[in-house]
């Protein structure tokens, strides 16, 4: 298992109030994402638990353009990552954005 | 004094040698290689009806056992090399050149023979191309070929899977070639005629159907979220705003995931009756739902598909049927409406290149073009006219006189950024040109010709290369959609940014599609039994793909 942090920003702070949301599934092929809130407004903190070793350029891609197309500001993520390719990992965070937005 | 018969005379000395093997037309398979033995000639062009799905399997299997002393160097002329027999003949030295369109299951084995120089190549053709061929250069001397049923006439029913069947006759007979038929039985009364008896020579019965592969059927169950997230931009962004009515689609996951979501995500926009309403089409059992919520008004096939029999037969304003009810599919036809008559071609493909070249070609294995590449481009002999059509032609030429100006079909490319096996499908390089190098072919082989194709759609969003201005432009289009494969990573931000302003790229979010639609259950269907279950249990899916 291979541990990645990336503290991101500035960001656009995170829209709506529900205070976390959790989307997807640890599967092959597929991976968990837990967004909470905390952090400071503009920031990001992504920690990624992967089986996956050597990739850490590609997650810092993937988080990298996330903060910067989404609202992800004062989010707290966490990923646990069951060697999913970088299109389902953005897809997975752009879907955890829009459930934090949405009421509970 | 010129013999302006020789071609009628030749056929009637091998009908004439045949007959001492046949009773009346008809042959015992027990005589039917040493028949062969008698009817064939070294040299000759042989057409062995293998097509997309159904095989003269019987044909086949006898003609590799002729004796190869007698019969050698024949010249193989058939669209489709599917059966490993299709491939023996070369091997005992009974066939050495070979023109085809597809080769699917034999792609590694057939590139491994034409390396070891056992197999001399004409051509890989699209479908159409090679039928037009039959008629020109190609005509074949005898065609072995495939039905359902023959009368005791000859005359022969070839079932839905009628295919390439009247286009293989129509040549070889006309142009005073032989053809032998092996059908599954021999009955006193036709459910129809698909073929007249006077251009049937000989009959074999083979006692049993022929050999057919059910290829267009895709399990709802492995349909990703990244693919419906596809499926939607495509939906939302090209068919919505070009009005598409008249289309193909192509075989994959990408485009049965659209058929599954018209229901669901395209009922949602109020498109149904705007859309997708006439087809150049397999009968795919993934577009059940969409047929019976009222999407389609009529689709005309290429082939069939097996389990679809009984459905097909039930919704007869929607398929081409026969008067006995069932289907009546017919490859060249189809190929042709699917040229002339479609507005967009969709389709997904294994590599792009940055000039929007796409091929299937991976490896070693050269698995021919099938019909993609007729449907994949732009008939430049079309003069009617449609609204996506014009306005796909403005948006290539918007400059241009509009009276003069030709429209365009829209040519689509759809597919993940990574394929199976975390394959990127964007490439600097396509392995086509690898393969086109190690057998020294004079064409690479490209799918899909980058001027041919309009949009690009993946999970990150729709390139349009028809707003690209110059090279750069369109390197950077592709660039902008080929997410975090090396080609992608390699964007020049600014300038998809920019590109993006201009609409030449479009993202799930200039769209204002929610990636929380993005979820299984949009899809209409969620497994194959979800779609017997929508016909009224009228589709009857193959047993492998029963697992409940």
């Amino acid at each position: 298992m291979e541990n990645l942090r990336y503290e991101l920003g500035p960001t656009e702070p995170a829209r709506g109030n529900r205070p976390a949301a959790l989307v997807g599934v640890v599967a092959s092929g597929n991976l968990e994402v837990l967004l909470e809130r905390g952090e400071a407004r503009d920031r990001c903190i992504i920690d990624v638990a992967t089986p996956a070793h050597g990739f850490a350029d590609l997650w810092a891609a993937v988080t990298s353009d996330f903060v910067a197309r989404s609202a992800a500001g004062g989010l707290r993520i966490t990923i646990n990552d069951g060697g999913a390719r970088p299109d389902t990992v953005a897809l997975r965070l752009a879907q955890g954005i829009r459930l934090m937005e949405r009421p509970e | 004094m010129r013999d302006w018969n020789a071609k009628g005379r030749d056929r009637q000395a091998r009908r004439e040698a045949g007959g001492r093997l046949a009773a009346g037309k008809f042959i015992e398979p027990s005589k039917l290689v040493a028949f062969l033995e008698a009817v064939l000639k070294p040299g000759d062009r042989v057409c062995l009806e293998g097509d997309n799905q159904k095989q003269a399997d019987l044909l086949a299997k006898a003609l590799c056992k002729v004796d190869p002393s007698k019969i050698h160097d024949l010249h193989m002329v058939q669209s489709g090399v599917v059966l490993p027999e299709h491939l023996d003949l070369f091997e005992v030295g009974i066939a050495c050149r070979l023109d085809f369109s597809y080769s699917g299951p034999q792609s590694a084995r057939i590139a491994r023979m034409m390396f070891g120089g056992q197999i001399e190549l004409g051509a890989v053709h699209t479908y159409l191309e090679l039928f037009a061929r039959y008629f020109i250069d190609l005509t074949p001397q005898v065609a072995l070929i495939a039905a359902v049923s023959a009368d005791r006439a000859g005359n022969l029913y070839t079932g839905p899977n009628t295919e390439d069947t009247p286009t293989i006759v129509e040549a070889t007979s006309f142009g005073k070639g032989l053809v032998i038929a092996q059908v599954g039985e021999i009955v006193d009364q036709l459910p129809r005629v698909d073929i007249p008896a006077d251009q049937v020579h000989f009959v074999v019965d083979a006692g049993r159907p022929f050999f057919v592969e059910p290829l267009f059927t895709r399990d709802p169950a492995a349909i990703t979220e990244t693919q419906i997230l596809t499926a939607m931009l495509a939906i939302k962004g090209l068919y919505a705003p070009y009005g598409v009515r008249r289309l193909n689609h192509g075989i994959g996951f990408n485009t049965a995931a659209i058929e599954l979501l018209l229901p669901t995500f395209g009922e949602r926009l109020g498109l149904r009756g705007k859309l997708c309403t006439h087809w150049a089409l397999n009968p795919h059992p993934t577009l059940i739902p969409a047929i019976e919520s009222g999407w389609v008004e009529q689709i005309h096939c290429f082939g069939s598909e097996v389990g679809m029999e009984d459905y097909v037969r039930a919704r007869p304003d929607i398929f081409f049927t026969g008067p006995d009810g069932s289907l009546r599919s017919n490859r060249a036809f189809c190929q042709t409406a699917g040229l002339y008559a479609c507005d967009m071609f969709i389709g997904s493909t294994l590599q792009i290149d940055l000039s929007g070249h796409s091929s299937t070609v991976t490896g070693s294995r050269v698995a021919g073009f099938g019909g993609a590449p007729n449907m994949g481009s732009d008939a430049r002999g079309r003069r009617h006219s449609s609204d996506p059509w014009l306005r796909a032609g403005r948006e290539a030429d918007p400059e241009g006189n509009p009276a003069l100006r030709r429209g365009r079909k829209l040519v689509v490319q759809i597919g993940e950024t990574f394929g199976d096996g975390n394959a990127p499908t964007f490439v600097e390089r396509l392995s086509a040109l690898d393969l086109a190098d190690k057998l020294q072919l004079d064409l690479a082989p490209v799918m899909v010709y980058g001027d041919d194709v309009t949009h690009i759609v993946t999970e990150e969003g729709i390139a349009n290369l028809h707003l690209c201005r110059d090279k750069d432009e369109r390197e950077h289009a592709i660039r902008g959609v080929a997410g975090y494969t090396e080609v992608g990573r390699a964007r020049d931000r600014k300038m998809v940014e920019r590109l993006r302003e201009r609409k030449v790229i479009q993202c799930p979010e200039d769209l204002d599609i929610d990636p929380l639609d993005a979820d299984r259950s949009l899809l209409s269907a969620h497994s194959i039994k979800d779609l017997m279950l929508a016909s009224g249990g009228l589709y009857r899916p193959p047993s492998r793909f029963r697992n409940w």
